[in-house]
């Protein structure tokens, strides 16, 4: 009877993606250019912001990946603390690194995108400052992960830091709404968070929402080719380093 | 074939720059820290296999 | 757990246990501050209350390091952890000593500091209210980052990467309460939540950091 849990020997989990990954990659590769493509060449201005809505579709799409990355490395950190499966530490650690890229890239289009529209590189918005705090995470999570030798205490450590750190960026999440605009005011006179939240629901129409969806759709599946290919470098090294102590002691 | 971007043609194109490079970073290192991965491991595993 | 708490207040107290060092810091970043703002009052103090709290805050992270290191390093740390007083109780008992030989004071000496700031007079209270309430919980999640950290030689530097973020609500929360004490203005949200968050920390991080002991005395 096949169970996901089959993955989590290192074994199968390598081979299948030698198998999988070619297909993930090229997908991502196709839907990605397709999204962004479409959105680049063949959507219209917006009427308020210009040709900048156009880099809606590579903001949203990280700014999205950059919090599911965090929450993929909450499961896996849990199921390692619960069932103790190398592969799950493994992948969070692997996820990691690609989280902080996508929080990175969300702040960098983010703060162009908003230069032009509130004429200054930062703005101290919720949406942006909450990303300024996953990166700090993201940072502390990877370094904590270096700083450490023993793989298992590694992974065992790293992974209380990932749930405690999870619950306290929900906690900052509201901590800065109420630093910038008191508790429970959903807009601000800015509209500073306009650029990535309500406005892009609100007022997206059909012709950015569908290149937009297909950048989203793009940059998921990037993520999981990306995943899958550096977990299974993570598997390779701690065979290595594996074989490597057995030649030191033989 | 390159719409006209109008005044905000610096930022477009810098967002679009600074993103690609990075996401092509990422790709290229994973994939390079893969390849060496993989073939430090064969190597191991042949010494093993052979020595 | 008392005989603890004492042994370890004594121990920072003694030479070179760090009880005047955060102090010292304290004043320094205090007194750096106008030389790189200019000595324009006017500027200074609607800035006071941010500056004293980061000022503490930072002044809180330069003792955490050998909250466990010691004891780690000469084995007591192992006793500690198989004696029959939970784990968490120990934790407990030296983040309330680090509170004591460090986030105390900085509490106490914040009202003379902000005199150097021009703080608004009705700031006073606040600012020492805000910090009496703050500091334990910057002690308390202090404690998990060094519990995550004991076993690393040069931890210090990760240690304040872990811990500055974590850090992030309560010095949002009370640095408002001080801002708004020196404005005038209501900040009963912000108090309740400045204590609600050094509840939560108080009573939650324990567990999480003896988790990472129990890891790292492996």
């Amino acid at each position: 009877m096949a169970s996901i849990w089959e993955y989590a020997n290192p074994v199968k989990f390598s081979n299948t993606v030698r198998v999988v990954l070619p297909w993930v990659a090229w997908a991502a590769l196709i839907c990605t250019s397709v999204g962004l493509i479409w959105g680049f060449f063949f959507t219209p201005d917006d009427f308020r912001q210009g040709s900048t809505v156009k880099i809606i579709y590579l903001h949203v799409p990280s700014a999205f990946i950059a919090i599911n990355a965090w929450l993929m490395m909450l499961v896996a950190s849990i199921i390692w603390i619960v069932r103790r499966h190398h592969v799950s530490a493994l992948a969070a650690r692997a996820a990691a690194p690609v989280g902080l890229t996508m929080t990175i890239i969300g702040l960098a289009t983010g703060a162009i995108w908003g230069q032009p529209m509130w004429g200054t590189w930062w703005v101290w918005d919720p949406r942006l400052t909450s990303f300024l705090i996953l990166c700090l995470f993201y940072l502390g999570y990877i370094a904590l992960w270096e700083a450490i030798e023993d793989p298992d205490t590694a992974a065992d450590l790293t992974s209380i830091l990932c749930l405690v750190g999870s619950v306290f960026a929900i906690l900052s999440r509201y901590a800065v709404q109420f630093w910038n605009q008191g508790l429970h005011q959903g807009s601000s006179i800015m509209r500073a968070g306009a650029v990535t939240g309500a406005d892009t629901e609100e007022k997206v129409s059909n012709v950015f929402f569908m290149p937009l969806m297909v950048s989203i759709i793009g940059f998921v599946l990037l993520f999981v080719a990306l995943v899958l290919l550096r977990t299974r470098t993570e598997i390779h090294r701690r065979r290595l380093s594996a074989l490597e102590a057995r030649e030191r002691m033989a | 074939m390159i719409p006209d971007l109008g005044k905000y043609a610096g930022a477009v194109l810098s967002a679009y720059g600074v993103s690609l490079a990075l996401l092509l970073g990422l790709v290229l290192v994973s994939v390079i820290a893969g390849r060496k991965a993989s073939a430090a491991l064969k190597d191991a595993e042949a010494r093993r296999d052979n020595g | 757990m008392i005989a603890l708490l004492r042994r370890d207040l004594a121990l920072a107290v003694r030479a070179g246990g760090g009880f005047g060092l955060a102090l010292a810091f304290f004043l320094i970043v205090v007194v750096l501050v106008p030389f790189a703002l200019g000595p324009d009052t006017s500027r200074l103090a609607p800035i006071a209350p941010g500056i004293l709290w980061i000022g503490a805050l930072l002044a809180c992270l330069l003792s955490l390091d050998r909250m466990f290191a010691l004891d780690f390093e000469d084995g007591s740390l192992d006793l500690l952890a198989t004696a029959p007083l939970p784990l968490e109780s120990v934790i407990l008992s030296k983040a309330l000593a680090h509170w004591v030989t460090t986030g105390l004071p900085l509490t106490l000496v914040a009202a003379p500091l902000g005199v150097l700031l021009n703080l608004a007079p009705a700031g006073y209270p606040w600012l020492v209210i805000s910090l009496a309430l703050g500091t334990p919980a910057l002690s308390m999640i202090g404690a998990f980052g060094a519990a995550l950290t004991v076993g690393l030689k040069r931890g210090g530097l990760l240690l304040s990467l872990l811990v500055l973020p974590l850090y992030v609500p309560t010095l949002i929360f009370g640095a408002e309460v001080a801002r708004r004490g020196a404005d005038g203005l209501a900040l009963e949200t912000a108090l309740l939540l400045l204590a609600g968050v050094t509840l939560a920390v108080v009573a939650a991080m324990p567990f999480a950091a003896a988790a990472a002991l129990k890891i790292n005395l492996r």
